[in-house]
Parts: C-alpha cells; structure tokens; sequence
C-alpha cells in the first residue's frame, strides 16, 4: 500500500544505462537495510484523535495537547506551496501513519539482554559502541557509570530517534554537571515545562507554513537543548534520526536554547532504509540564540535517495529557522545534503540582535533521479548584523538542483553585509542547476553581494588525475571535494571526513 | 620498454588522419626526442599513448614493457609506469596540491598491490623532491596548478614525476612558456632521474631543451610520421637550417 506513489520518470533517451547499473551494482546506499523490530502503529490517517493519542503515547500536558490541536486546525485550512522546482506526485495526507515506536520501548528493559536485538543491531551498524547502545537501548542504569576507557576520545554525546520516537539519551548525567539539559523533546516538555513553553514555537510559530504546521500537530519525537548562560558545551551534541517503520511519516522536533554566552555544536545525522514506497519527513527545528552565544549546527543528511529510476526515496520538506534573539548572537548553519527523493529545505537566520552573525554553508548533492530545492534565508532586522551564505550544488544523472535564497535588509538593519557566493556543478549533460536568490534591500547603508558561477566537471581535469592514476570516480570524488572544500572545513573534523567520503559514494557511477 | 609500431590515429569527432604509421622503440634507460613542426602529430603521439578520449586507433600497436598500452585505461597505464608531463597542467580548484599527490602516489601504489604510504613517509618524501625542485611548502598547500606561473606549473609536473617515479616518461613540450632559469631546473630535475631503469620521451619544438637534456637519439616527425632518426646532431641541424632541409629530404627519399 503505497503511501506517495513513487514519481513516475521516464528514461529518456541517451539515458546512459551503464550509469544506472553501475549504481545498482554499487549498491551505493549504505544504510539500506531495514530492521525487523515488532512496532505499535497509531491507526493511519489524521484527524483530531491521532492528534490527541500522539499527545497521550508521549504523557503531554493539557496545555501540550491543545498546542497540537489548534495547529491542526489551521493546517486543514492550508494548502501544501508548490513555488518550489520540485516534481512530485500528490501526497495523501490520510493514507499514512502519523505514529509508530518499537514496542520493545514501551517497557524499560532492565539490560542489553532484554533489548530487542534488532534494535541493538541497528545501532551497531549505524556504528554506535556498545556502552552508547545500552543507554539508547534505555537499560536502566547504563548511562551511571562514566565510560571507561573513552576519557581522551573526543566523545560526542548521541540522541537516537527511531522512527517517531526518541530511544535514549547518551552522557546525559555528564551534561547535567555542566548544567546542560540535553534530552528527547518529549521528556522535555514533561520535566522543563517552563522553556518549552517559553520556546517552542517560537522561532517557527505553528502557522508558519504548511509542513511546520503540520509537523506542530503531530511531532512526535525529537531532541531538546538547553545551554545554561556562560556555559561551553563540554561535548558535541548528536542526534541520529532513522526511519524505519514503512509507510509511516517522521516528523520531529528539535529545540535548541543557547542562554547568554554560551556556546554548543550540534550534529545531526539522518538514514533510512531503501524502499520502494517514497517516505514524508516534515522536521522542524527551532534554535535561539541570546546575547553573545554561538551555536554550530551541522546536518549530514543521507536519506535513501530513492533508486535510479526515482522509485522511493524520502522526501524532507523541513523548516530550520535559528533566531539570533539577542547583540552578537552567533548561527552557522552547515549542511551536506547527499540524500533524499525529494529535498525542500531552507535553514535560516532572523539577524534581530544587534552585531548578531548568520552564517550558512552547504553542499547538495542530486544524483538519479533526485531533486533538490535548497538554500537559506538571511533576515537582517539588527544594525551591524552579518550574513555569509556560501552554497554548492552538484548534479548528477538526471537529477535537478536548486539554490533558492532570499537576503533581506530591514530599514533598521542598518551598516549590515550580506555575501553571497552561489556555484554549481554539473556532472553529465542530463541534469539541471539553478539559482534563485531574492535580495530585498531597505536601508542606504547595507551592502549585499551576490557571486553565482555555474561549471561543468571538466574533462581535461578528469583525465588530468586518471593520468596520475586515479580511477574515474576516484576523479570525480577528488575534483568535487576540491569544489566543496569551503563547506567541508566549515564542518567539525570527524564529521568532515565522513562527509567527504559521503560525497564520494553519492556520486558514484555518475560518470562513465 | 616503449615500442610503438604503425599507429594511425584519427580524431574521433571528424574523422581526420593525425598519425600516419608512427614506428618508434624506446629502450629502457635511453632518452628520445621528437621533434617537428607545428601540427606533424607530436602531442598527438603523447595524448594517445596516455589514454585520452578523443582519438580513434585505426591501426598499429603501442606496448609498454610488452604490455598493449591501447587496451588499458589511463590510470592503468599509469599504474603500469607511464607518465604524461603536460603540455597544458590542468587547474583543480581546491584540491591541495599535496593532497592530489599523495592520492595519485597511493592509487598507484594501490593498483599494483602496495601498500599506501602513510601521511608521515609521504610527508618526508615530497619535502625532499620538492627541495630540488625549488618548490617551497605554500606551493605544496595552494590548489593543484591555480594561479601558478608558467614554470611553477611545469616544475609541479616534474615533482609529480619525481613522486612517482615512472618507468616511461612522456615531456609534451615541458619547455614551452619557460624562462631560462626554469628550463635549467626543469630539465636538472629530469636529469635526476635518469637511470638506466627509466626511459624518456622528450617532445620538443625546439632544440633549446635538449641542451639541458641530452638525447640519445632524435627523431623528427612530420605528417603523421617519423621521417628522419639520428643522434643528437640531428637537433642541431633543425635549429640551423629549420625542419626545411630535412623534410625535403624525406619526401625525395
């Protein structure tokens, strides 16, 4: 029972078959496999009751619940954009499942013995260690004692989200001494009540457009962050999301408060297995920023692209929006989108507080039959504020890839700057990029700039390297990497490195 | 070590005859030189033999140390021991040059079953060739050939010759663009790794390289062809008299 049909794509012809085998072949998604683990469905479809059991599955508040509810009032009344250059078939919001969580969960188990093995094999091969999984795995007690062994790792402290649900919370009583709450939004809203109330919503309000609206009704899951003021979070914060469950929608929540002078780096990582049935991830996150904190979000983002021929794939209509609330708050945004069916996604920045920075880099990848609609906003409503939006689009195949970014300049936003570099790469002579920038300016003293170049994967530069040796797509790997190399250094370092072999098996068999 | 018997190539795209039954054997150790003018097909021999796309072989064989050259892909015959220095080096942007070399040192070494050499021996290595090369530590870290000079991206070639270390070495004009003082540290690196292991082909419109490179033997092309093979005074008599004498020859004979 196919939720969202698969897009229908007609080989064209002079479709380089070689290719599309070569991919198959290749089996380039590494994280296809799916994980048989016993799931409790909420009955498909939506309406106010779903609503209210999501609501109930996660023991919310009144006050919580009917949060929900009004967004899913106003969201019947809206209509789903279309502005986007994305191509995909309707979506029947009815013939899906809101709500899923392995069953193993709904009771603690008391040790790794008792955990679903399923579940534990996921982790291991998303490359989790042991004492890691224990503690996503929920076993009472595992998270205690302090990892051994582990003291002189850069260690990263992991949220797992399974489907709808949040699974375990790693280094959470380390995070405690430093006063930092880092744990599933849904425990959040039962045990810190009072930032959640404060907060959520309100960077991305529930009206905000079609999909954070809907994701406002029936987030299920997610992780919540709280930086108390003047602290430096001792370890980098993760959270892995992964669909699994089939026919059902992922939609979670993610809040990030950053007090005064604090500071937090914030990873995510997305999978999903392959299926043939495409698959609706409507996230929303929300990130503010006070006076003189920083926050360092970076996303690799690697959903099941979907086959060669489009069949399948996730599609992510996201809403990420940071409020730099407060003077010289900090947001950088880093994204290395390399998955996903259907991409339509737009990480932003309100600049509101004076001498406030934005600061957005990605890398998109659309390879097959992939499309891709991505870029960033850049508000500045602060004197003094600055942005710096550096993108970097590359297609492949028959995929199509577009940069769409909107800079604006508030009449108070004066002596504010705004750069802007735009390059595409094309790779093959069936795929499209494309650049949509909107500029408003609304003041006499800001400066905005605008660069946008557009290049083709040289062969000269091909042969160059196959020349010393390299093969095609070891080539091809090399000479995209050199193209994104701004973006890949504005990464943390083990993140930069997976990124960078990422982007190598993305592309893989698109040449030749 | 390089034998090539009567090649014919034709450009893909149009059709048109470029090499006409090109015969010539390179032994291991010895440097050779081709020679000619404008459009006789000198590039060509050096882009066919590297394995770039473009270029049909109607006829003839090219082997390496017994190996079919024609049958493999570039990186094989890389691999193999061959080596093409650019006419042309080809700009990468963003690529880090080191990063470049030790990624073409290691596939190679990977191809034919070494194991990689680890960043610290790699690091140690390229410092001490590119020493003799006047190729200082920014060189190494700027983008693969971006914003070079003229003999900064030749000298970059020699050093990935020199990290490499091929069997064949193919020069395509290494001295085109050069000012004095590069053609001597250009043609002292080449110098240097002479062996009697290593062959060389140097193409050349100008006698002025060779020079600095002795040839063993020089062979002069025009038309597709080799017409006339010598010693190193054939070299000079093309800087004396122009290729006008010889070729008249040719076509007598």
């Amino acid at each position: 029972m196919a939720v969202l049909d698969a897009p229908e794509i007609e080989v064209r012809e002079g479709v380089d078959r070689e290719t599309v085998e070569t991919v198959a072949n290749m089996g380039s998604y590494k994280y296809g496999w799916d994980t048989e683990i016993e799931m409790e469905y909420a009955p498909k479809g939506i309406n106010e009751d779903i609503v209210r059991l999501i609501s109930q599955k996660n023991d919310e508040p009144e006050w919580m619940t009917e949060w929900r509810l009004s967004a899913f009032r106003r969201w019947q009344g809206m209509t789903e954009p279309r502005w986007a250059m994305l191509n995909y078939p309707h979506i029947d919001y009815q013939d899906q499942y809101y709500y899923a969580r392995p069953k193993s969960m709904a009771v603690k188990p008391k040790s790794l013995d008792e955990v679903d093995p399923a579940l534990l094999a996921t982790y291991e091969k998303l490359g989790i260690p042991l004492k890691e999984q224990a503690i996503l795995a929920g076993v009472e007690g595992a998270d205690a004692s302090p990892i051994q062994g582990r003291e002189d790792a850069r260690r990263v402290a992991v949220d797992a989200v399974f489907d709808s649900v949040s699974v375990g919370t790693t280094f959470k009583d380390e995070l405690a001494k430093a006063g930092v709450i880092f744990c599933s939004i849904s425990e959040a809203i039962r045990e810190h009540p009072e930032l959640v109330k404060k907060y959520l919503g309100s960077v991305v309000p529930p009206s905000d457009n079609f999909f954070a609206t809907l994701n406002s009704a029936v987030f299920s899951d997610g992780s919540f962050v709280y930086i108390p003021p003047g602290v430096r979070c001792p370890m980098e914060l993760s959270t892995y999301f992964r669909i699994n469950a089939e026919n059902t929608g992922q939609f979670e929540r993610t809040l990030i408060i950053a007090d005064k002078g604090s500071h937090v780096s914030y990873l995510e990582g997305c999978t999903a297995p392959k299926r043939d049935t495409a698959q609706l991830h409507a996230a929303v996150v929300e990130i503010v920023v006070l006076e003189d904190a920083e926050v360092k979000y970076s996303t690799v983002q690697n959903w099941f692209p979907g086959d060669e021929e489009g069949k399948g794939g996730i599609y992510n209509f996201v809403t990420k929006r940071a409020d730099c609330r407060e003077a010289r708050a900090k947001v950088m945004w880093t994204q290395v989108e390399t998955g996903s069916a259907i991409t339509w996604k737009y990480p932003s920045c309100i600049l509101r507080g004076e001498e406030s920075q934005g600061e957005f880099y990605s890398i998109a990848i659309a390879n097959n039959a992939q499309q891709a609609d991505t870029g960033t906003k850049m508000i500045h409503l602060g004197k003094n504020t600055r942005s710096r939006i550096v993108s970097k689009g590359i297609s492949a195949g028959r995929a199509q890839n577009t940069y769409r970014g909107l800079v604006t300049m508030h009449p108070r936003a004066t002596n504010s700057r705004n750069y802007t570099q735009c390059d595409s790469l094309l790779i093959g002579d069936q795929c499209g990029a494309h650049t949509v920038p909107y500029i408003e300016v609304k003041n006499t003293s800001s400066r905005v700039e605008h660069e946008a170049t557009t290049s083709k994967v040289d062969e000269d530069q091909l042969f160059y390297c196959r020349a010393r040796g390299m093969d095609e797509e070891e080539a091809v790997a090399l000479v995209v990497n050199g193209f994104c190399r701004e973006v890949l250094q504005a990464l943390p370092m083990e993140f930069a490195m997976e990124a960078q072999s990422l982007v190598a098996i993305s592309l893989e068999g698109s040449v030749g | 070590m390089l034998e090539i018997k009567n090649l014919h190539v034709q450009l893909e795209e149009e059709g048109k005859q470029i090499l006409k039954g090109v015969t010539l054997t390179v032994p291991a150790g010895e440097v050779h030189a081709i020679m000619g003018p404008n459009g006789s097909g000198k590039s060509t021999t050096s882009y066919v033999l590297s394995g770039r796309e473009g270029y049909e072989v109607t006829d003839g064989s090219a082997t390496l140390d017994g190996r079919d050259l024609l049958e493999m892909e570039p990186e094989e015959r890389a691999a193999a021991g061959l080596f093409l220095a650019f006419q042309y080096p080809v700009e990468i942007p963003g690529v880090g040059n080191m990063t470049f070399l030790r990624t073409a040192v290691n596939a190679q070494r990977k191809a034919r079953g070494e194991e990689e050499l680890s960043s610290g021996d790699f690091l140690k290595l390229v410092r001490e060739k590119a020493k003799a090369l006047d190729i200082d530590a920014e060189m190494l870290k700027r983008p693969v050939n971006v914003g070079f000079s003229g003999g900064e991206k030749k000298r970059n070639e020699i050093l990935q010759m020199a990290m490499l270390e091929p069997r064949m070495c193919i020069l395509d004009e290494t001295d085109s663009g050069l000012d004095v003082d590069a053609m001597r540290l250009v043609a002292e690196g080449v110098n240097a790794l002479r062996s009697p292991e290593r062959s060389f082909l140097v193409i050349t419109h100008y006698q002025r390289l060779l020079d600095h490179i002795v040839p063993d033997v020089v062979h002069i092309m025009h038309d597709g062809r080799i017409v006339k093979s010598g010693g190193p005074e054939l070299a000079l008599e093309v800087e004396r008299n122009g290729y006008g004498d010889i070729l008249a020859e040719a076509a007598d004979a």
